[in-house]
């Protein structure tokens, strides 16, 4: 794990705009240390987005990402990103992991590939071409190749969301691992039982607003809004 | 028609009997051809990749111009490269012209921009894919392209093979600048337009077979290479 410390995060007025549209407006929030973030909503409320604001991949219209240190480039390495459809490269599992190992600037990439695979479970896949595994493997890489740069914050982007059970139930399992470990979970949902079972505290968001923000407890015991209170039902939001 | 049966049998016989000029020729022109794409792919395969993922005002003026120079006309080519090799050129000094080195030369810029914007095309559709994974890793623009140019070799010996067709069959600017040399400069497709103009039909049938023979076999062969590799590797 990187020695800069990148956290806590402080996250003021975040917004994104296309066009007329808001996708984000306004986000507030602050992200502590060795938490589980799950950030729930429907379909088209902005997860996505925020977690690609946070993650640098967007940058936004309107506020900031305040993260605790000032040095871009410490900021950019401790953390990862795990995206709904995962991105193999055309080559093996192992070089998958050994790609982001190099990019990072590992010197014994084979080594700390073969940790990593070994951790999430995957080394029977290692020589396989990532490409020929299947969704919840190729998904399992991502995760371990991602887990090999021992990042202190893990984006994930809906994960688990064109996979089986026994898929998502590996994934969920390497998440609580790696927050085990000391990562920091900042991860987006839709799925109300995985944000039961994952999260610490629940960001709700709707229509690009932050709706909510509470602990995993309180939130889905007694949600604040009439919002959340309907999805928590099970209720169609429009 | 029965000029053309005898022209093809006899063809056939210089083919089968590997007459020694008929192998001469062939071997240049695959001599030629190969190296000028090997050069201009090396050149051209990185430009491709840098353009794909580079943004500068203008970069949509450079592809279409790099777009429209697919269609370069091989004879302008060849009187360009003339004009630079000739002893009054500025690259005169070097001796080349009239050489298979001065064929080559033009053979590879004839194909440069083949193999460029047809690699800049095929680098930024998989840049829509990758981009997001190589930027959240904090790969360099140059990891970047080295990724994407190794991930899409299956691909991209397509972009290749077009740019070696394009050469081998080509004529008008080898002509020019090679000056069909009898042993030294002469190829396949500049040899069917001399014997066809002396009425020796056998000889430019056989080389046209030849030709025709030799591009087909290495596109075959290259796309048995491209969908092994795609079954193999995903």
């Amino acid at each position: 794990m990187a020695d800069a410390k990148i956290l806590p995060l402080a996250v003021v007025g975040l917004g994104f705009r296309v066009g007329d549209i808001n996708v984000l407006d306004g986000a507030t929030f602050d992200i502590a240390p060795g938490s589980r973030n799950i950030v729930l909503g429907p379909n088209g409320a902005g997860k996505s987005v925020m977690l690609r604001l946070l993650h640098g991949l967007l940058t936004p219209t309107s506020g900031r990402v305040g993260w605790s240190n000032p040095d871009a480039l410490a900021v950019r390495r401790a953390q990862a990103m795990v995206f709904q459809r995962p991105v193999m490269l055309r080559r093996s599992a192992r070089e998958n992991v050994e790609f982001a190992l190099h990019v990072a600037g590992v010197r014994n990439v084979r080594n700390a590939a073969d940790l990593a695979l070994d951790r999430a479970g995957l080394m029977r896949l290692a020589d396989r071409p990532a490409r020929l595994c299947s969704g919840g493997e190729q998904q399992r890489i991502a995760l371990a190749r991602a887990w090999a740069l021992q990042p202190e914050v893990l984006f994930l982007d809906e994960p688990t969301a064109s996979l089986d059970p026994a898929a998502t139930n590996a994934i969920e399992e390497a998440v609580n691992a790696m927050h085990r470990a000391g990562t920091t979970i900042i991860m987006t949902t839709h799925d109300l039982g995985q944000a039961r079972r994952l999260a610490d505290r629940v960001l709700f968001l709707n229509h690009g607003r932050l709706v909510e923000d509470a602990p995993a407890v309180s939130f889905f015991a007694q949600p604040t809004s009439p919002d959340a209170a309907a999805f928590i039902r099970g209720e169609l939001l429009w | 028609m029965q000029e053309i049966s005898q022209s093809l049998s006899l063809a056939v016989a210089l083919i089968t009997s590997l007459d020694s000029t008929l192998l001469s020729i062939a071997g240049l022109s695959l001599r030629v051809s190969g190296i000028a794409v090997l050069a201009a792919a090396l050149l051209a395969l990185p430009f491709g990749a840098w353009l794909a993922l580079a943004r500068f005002p203008g970069r949509q003026g450079v592809i279409a111009v790099l777009n429209g120079m697919m269609g370069l006309p091989p004879v302008v080519v060849g009187l360009l490269v003339y004009l630079m090799l000739s002893r009054a050129g500025p690259l005169g000094p070097l001796g080349i012209l009239f050489t298979p080195a001065a064929m080559m030369i033009a053979q590879a810029l004839l194909i440069f921009p083949i193999i460029a914007a047809l690699a800049r095309q095929v680098i930024e559709d998989a840049w829509g894919e990758y981009r997001e994974q190589l930027v959240s890793l904090n790969a360099s623009r140059a990891q970047c392209m080295r990724a994407l140019l190794w991930d899409m070799r299956f691909t991209l010996t397509t972009a290749v093979l077009a740019g070696f067709g394009r050469a081998i069959a080509e004529v008008g600017a080898v002509m020019i600048v090679g000056g069909n040399i009898d042993g030294v400069t002469r190829l396949m497709t500049t040899a069917i337009a001399l014997e066809t103009s002396k009425g020796d039909l056998p000889l430019a049938l056989a080389l046209g077979v030849v030709l025709i023979t030799m591009v087909i076999t290495i596109n075959l062969a290259a796309q048995w290479v491209k969908s092994t590799a795609v079954k193999n590797h995903g």
